[in-house]
């Protein structure tokens, strides 16, 4: 018997992955979109910029380009941490309808590992209370047994840093 | 390959004559005005010219008479490239000893059918 | 095979602006009665131009609409037209149109259909032409179904000398038709002992048989020599006689889009990103770096040397002497190239002063000075707007009617100065006009109603003028459509700003104000002077330093509120502590233990106080806007030598930060010292 039309898209989409990175932020796995992140550095010294919320550390040097540093932790309120050996920096092409890319980086805990998630097992989130604001989450992956919250990195670098940062420096 | 030579105070037109003759082949070499034209033509032997009328410094059919004097361009075919409602400068350009013309506008297509033409 | 033009749109769209620049202050000069043939002939030329490239690359609507203009320019160098003033306003008038048309078509917009019609009408109105529809059926007799043509050509004596060659035509005519037949005629020749090579004594007869051959299609074949030749063509055999209208197919008669679109294009600013170059400069650059290649070879050389001499260290500081000499040169000689004459901004002004000055009926004389001046391109790009917005401003606030000027003892006809000149390592650019100068009683007033001060205020007089750029701010009783609609000054300031420039006003009333801009020569570079606050570093621009001093206490005096000033000779000039604007930690809050800095920008004076000063040095501007966004009070970031991120201070934004601190203070900003 043929496959419909409709099967053979739903196999389709099936093959298709999406390649993450993920990391741990207080006790929770999150990962992002692994095209989006240019690199991964270790903790160092930031410059930091006056009158502006205490979750943008400040800004750092990558080859000649001026790249703000936000401490994830600190933006969606969580228990502060001593940054240690572990405390990674992800360095992440943001996308922004309309205007050129940026260079961001976030702070968090530590790197876990790079997965291969198929499009489909990323479901829609519950509105259950994560840290992070469900508008950020494009979907929960469950991979290994463990639940993966996966971020919406555009989302929640662009409105979210500009809008925020504004009403706080009026 | 023959060499052409291109004359036109519009740097657009140029542009689009040189890339559509190179492109077919031909070696182009350019020049804004009559005289500038007037000086590479001495200095190196074209197997074709076309050129504007309208310029400053030397116009083209100013240009054209001069060339037509020098005994090495004596038969080389010369083409105005002329307005259509321009017939008054048809005629002076053939007084001066232009061979004929293309008419303005004209797209790539019909210049390289003319110049076929005239080069063989 | 078909070529795409549209590679070759963006220099066709860039000369013709060029031409249009040249059209219009050519037409200018022929407004003020100076006929100058060469004049006519230039503005004619650029007309042509654009007409003939609009049509090669498909633009007929500009085409069709150039094409009258250049009717009349046309006429005017015959002699066959008197230039007049009215004629004159018509084609000031649709180069303006032409403008727009170009920058809707560039911008991917809608063109304007109404002024454009509107125009055409007046220019075929002067031309006499009834606005005709120039669809021309034209009817053709067709008798393309004769079974063929023979044609008789005998060329003339001459033909060859016009570079035309007999067997080329005779080749072309052959290729029309299924079969050809050709016989010479050599009757003619003479014998070969008188015969010259050049001259053409033979003639034919062709026969052209099959292949829809039509009369027209023979002619064309010999348009070039019609008078050059005899031609006869018979048909050979007729069958049917075909006759019947026969559209002329004008494919180039595109009507432009039927859209109403009556939104004014107010012409965005063309940021081309290409620039012309002065071949000399490019040639410097090639020496430039032919020679720090040479050092940079010198230098690498020390990189195998095994150990290190005092001699061969003394080379190598040697080497490193020539290698910062030689890399100054070139940073220099690029900037250089980046740099273009102020005249691209100023040559609106002519024409913008003449049309306004009839919109207000006022007499204006407008005098430019120092057009050669050079400065970054993309300053020059981002100043022709700030500029205009002042000048609207000078002519509409400023100088007063003719009656009124003539009451006031002065000439009928105002002056607008407008001048640019290098001074330091800025630009100045100044408007200064001869009209009543500002009303500070008025802006006070007004500034009181907007609740921009407070009502018992008490301001020197530059200040009170300064409140002009405050946001929200204007005193035109009438917002007028040129300027007073309360969002220009305040804009003006923010655009200077942006480009690292700062601007200010002085004005003496009856007699005039002065606008003064200064801007930097070059939006990457920087002369900074580095400053220790708490563990942190920031920069000052150098040219915005007046003086540092350490603090002695007795100079110190409190004002009410929490504001402190620093007595210096016969000034008192406000401390801003940066670390408290800032919000970092200092190594001391005591101001004896560190340094003031004295500075300066838009005409005010403030005293920062740093805790150590680190040296000066050259620093590479770098946005943090790029990736983050802009803060109030710096104006970018470098990177210092280490790789660490230093913030640049922006002076007017600091300046605006403490004021906005000190909101409720007494403290007045002095001005500076006269």
């Amino acid at each position: 018997m043929s496959e419909t039309a409709e099967e053979l898209e739903a196999q389709e989409t099936e093959k298709e992955f999406k390649e993450l990175l993920t990391f741990f932020l207080a006790g929770e796995e999150y990962g992002v979109d692994i095209l989006r992140v240019q690199e991964i550095k270790g903790w160092d010294s930031v410059t930091n910029i006056p009158n502006t919320p205490e979750y943008i550390r400040g800004v750092i040097n990558i080859r000649g380009a001026i790249v703000p540093i936000i401490d994830m932790r600190l933006r969606f309120m969580l228990e502060k941490k001593e940054y240690d050996a572990t405390t990674v920096v992800i360095i992440l092409n943001v996308v922004s309808k309309g205007n050129a890319d940026r260079v961001m980086g976030v702070v968090v805990d530590a790197v876990s590992d790079v997965y291969n998630v198929p499009a489909n097992d990323v479901k829609a989130s519950p509105d259950f209370g994560t840290a992070v604001d469900t508008e950020f989450v494009t979907g929960l992956a469950t991979i290994d047994e463990k639940m993966i919250i996966v971020l919406d990195i555009d989302h929640m670098l662009n409105a979210a840093e500009l809008a925020v940062v504004d009403q706080m420096s009026e | 390959m023959a060499t052409i030579l291109a004359v036109d105070d519009s740097a657009s037109m140029r542009q689009m004559v040189s890339f559509t003759l190179k492109g077919a082949g031909y070696q182009v070499t350019e020049a804004a005005d009559g005289q500038e034209a007037l000086t590479k033509a001495k200095s190196q032997q074209f197997d074709l010219i076309i050129t504007d009328v309208n310029m400053p410094v030397m116009d083209g059919i100013t240009f054209i008479r001069h060339l037509r004097g020098e005994a090495n361009y004596k038969f080389i075919p010369m083409l105005m490239l002329t307005t259509e409602s321009a017939g008054d400068k048809k005629a002076q350009g053939k007084a001066a000893g232009a061979t004929g013309w293309i008419v303005k506008p004209f797209n790539p297509d019909q210049l390289l059918n003319t110049v076929k033409k005239v080069l063989g | 095979m078909s070529i795409d033009l549209e590679q070759f749109h963006e220099t066709f769209f860039e000369e013709s602006f060029e031409g249009l620049d040249i059209m219009e202050s050519g037409l200018l000069e022929l407004e003020q009665g100076e006929v100058d043939l060469e004049n006519i002939n230039t503005i004619f030329r650029s007309a042509h131009s654009i007409k003939g490239g609009s049509g090669t690359f498909g633009f007929s609507a500009v085409a069709e609409f150039t094409h009258d203009m250049e009717t009349l320019l046309d006429q005017m160098r015959n002699g066959e037209r008197q230039v007049s003033v009215s004629v004159v306003e018509t084609l000031l008038g649709s180069v303006d149109v032409l403008r727009n048309m170009l920058n809707a078509i560039r911008d991917g917009s809608d063109i304007d259909v109404d002024s454009v019609a509107e125009t055409t009408v007046a220019i075929k109105a002067i031309l006499g032409l009834e606005n005709t529809t120039t669809d021309s059926v034209k009817e053709q007799v067709s008798e393309a179904a004769a079974k063929g043509w023979i044609v008789h050509f005998t060329p003339h004596i001459d033909i060859m000398k016009t570079g035309n060659d007999t067997v080329r035509l005779i080749r072309e005519l052959n290729s029309l038709a299924d079969k050809a037949e050709v016989t010479v005629n050599n009757d003619a020749l003479p014998p070969l002992s008188e015969l010259e090579p050049e001259d053409c004594h033979q003639s034919w007869v062709i026969n052209l048989i099959g292949g829809e051959v039509s009369e027209d299609d023979i002619r064309e074949v010999f348009a070039w020599v019609d008078d050059e030749c005899d031609l006869k063509i018979e048909a050979m055999a007729k069958e049917d006689d075909y006759i019947g209208p026969e559209r002329r197919d004008d494919d180039r008669r595109q009507k432009a889009p039927e859209r109403r679109n009556t939104e004014r294009r107010s012409g965005k600013s063309s940021e081309s990103s290409s620039i012309r170059v002065n071949i000399s400069k490019v040639d410097e650059l090639i020496n430039m770096v032919g020679e720090l290649v040479i050092t940079q070879s010198m230098l690498s050389r020390f990189g195998d040397q095994e150990d290190f001499t005092p001699a061969t260290i003394e080379r190598l500081k040697d080497g490193l002497a020539q290698l910062e000499g030689h890399t100054r040169e070139l940073q220099e000689s690029v900037m250089r190239v980046r740099m273009m004459p102020i005249s691209f901004a100023f040559q609106r002004f002519p024409r913008l002063v003449h049309d306004l000055s009839t919109t207000f009926e006022k007499k204006i004389e407008l005098i430019v000075t120092g057009e050669t001046t050079e400065l970054d391109k993309t300053v020059l790009e981002k100043i022709g707007d700030p500029l205009v917005h002042l000048v609207r401003n000078s002519l509409d606030h400023g100088i007063e009617s003719p009656a009124d000027r003539v009451k006031a003892g002065k000439s009928e006809t105002g002056v607008i100065e407008l001048s640019a000149f290098h001074q330091g390592g800025n630009i100045v650019i100044q408007i200064k006009d001869d009209g009543a100068g500002l009303n500070k009683n008025k802006i006070l007033s007004k500034a009181k109603e907007k609740g921009l001060v407070s009502q018992d205020e008490r301001m020197p007089d530059d200040q009170v003028y300064d409140l002009i750029f405050r946001p929200g701010f204007s005193t035109a009783d009438v917002v007028s459509d040129v300027s007073g609609r309360g969002v220009g000054m305040d804009v003006v300031r923010r655009n200077i700003r942006e480009l690292g420039g700062a601007v200010e006003v002085k004005s003496t009333p009856g007699e005039g104000s002065v606008f003064t801009i200064r801007l930097p020569l070059t939006l990457a570079i920087l002369d900074g002077q580095l400053v220790g606050i708490g563990d942190e570093t920031y920069i000052l621009p150098v040219i915005s330093i007046i003086e540092s001093l350490q603090v002695k206490t007795e100079n110190i005096n409190a004002v009410a509120g929490n504001a402190e000033v620093y007595r210096l000779r016969d000034e008192y000039i406000p401390i801003v502590r940066l670390y408290q604007i800032f919000g970092i930690k200092p190594i001391s809050t005591d101001l004896e233990n560190g340094l003031l800095v004295v500075v300066e920008a838009e005409g005010k004076k403030i005293a920062i106080y740093v805790d150590d000063l680190l040296g000066q040095q050259q620093v590479v501007i770098k946005s943090l806007e790029t990736n983050f966004k802009k803060i109030e009070g710096l104006s970018g970031a470098t990177i210092l030598g280490d790789g660490t991120v230093a913030l640049i201070i922006d002076i007017a934004g600091l300046i605006d930060l403490y004021q906005k601190d000190m909101a409720s203070s007494v403290v007045s900003i002095k001005g500076a010292a006269a």
